[in-house]
């Protein structure tokens, strides 16, 4: 399980080497990767930047971490965040689970992902090409998918 | 036992460009027991925190980097944080 939050990019093939080297037991990894769309709400973006709550983050990050590790038998995991300000196109997040068959690698990513949604302390602010700027409002269908995990414990 | 400040208040995103500052030491007046009553008691501190704190519903909370709801008692907190709700991801 590893936990990191760094203004860097990521390299999705290096991380899944770093986490598979060696192992010849595991036999299904699954990565996501969240990246900046280029515009929202039908307005261009010039950037979006990322605020973070140093600590708890990665107090956050590792609980949900720990809570997938529980509800699957997983055997590595990784969540990279980005913060800072990123262009379009570029990465934000990536999650990284790695167990013996497919099923629990992609359902404990959509998990990981859910959960970091909804719990993990970072906020966007978006930078339009007209000069506008606003903070990003919480989904409710964010809360939602955060639900039908909860009905299975 | 009064002796200056004696907690930390912590403001991200919105609710820091509004309350205009990240971070800050006080003590907090006799009588606020609960989350709720810290978020009442900062509306008062003058036109940014009220603009801030306009409408706590928007406003999460964190004690000791721990979410907390409204009704949490902030009895022995030494950090209290302040941010909309989380857009990570």
């Amino acid at each position: 399980m590893t936990v990191r939050v760094q203004s860097d990019d990521f390299d999705i093939a290096s991380e899944i080497e770093v986490l598979t080297q060696g192992r010849t037991d595991i036999g299904a990894v699954v990565t996501f990767t969240g990246r900046v769309r280029g515009s929202a709400g039908g307005r261009d973006l010039v950037s979006m930047t990322l605020e973070h709550y140093p600590g708890m983050t990665e107090v956050e990050l590792e609980a949900v971490e720990a809570d997938a590790h529980r509800r699957w038998p997983l055997q590595a995991s990784l969540i990279i965040h980005r913060i800072g300000e990123l262009r379009p196109g570029a990465n934000i997040v990536l999650v990284v689970t790695a167990s013996p068959h497919r099923h629990a690698a992609f359902q404990a990513a959509e998990f990981l992902m859910d959960y970091l949604k909804t719990r993990a302390p970072f906020w966007k602010k978006e930078v339009f090409t007209d000069g506008a700027s606003a903070w990003v409002d919480a989904r409710d269908s964010d809360d939602e998918a955060l639900q039908r995990w909860q009905s299975i414990e | 036992m009064a002796h200056g400040p004696d907690i930390t208040l912590r403001y991200f995103a919105w609710v820091r460009e509004k309350a205009g500052r990240a971070e800050e030491r006080v003590t907090l007046p006799a009588g606020i027991e609960t989350v709720a009553d810290v978020l009442i008691w900062l509306g008062t501190r003058g036109p940014e925190f009220e603009d801030a704190f306009r409408k706590p519903g928007l406003i999460r909370t964190a004690i000791d980097q721990r979410h907390v709801k409204p009704d949490t008692a902030i009895a022995g907190a030494r950090e209290i944080a302040f941010f909309p709700p989380v857009t990570g991801g």
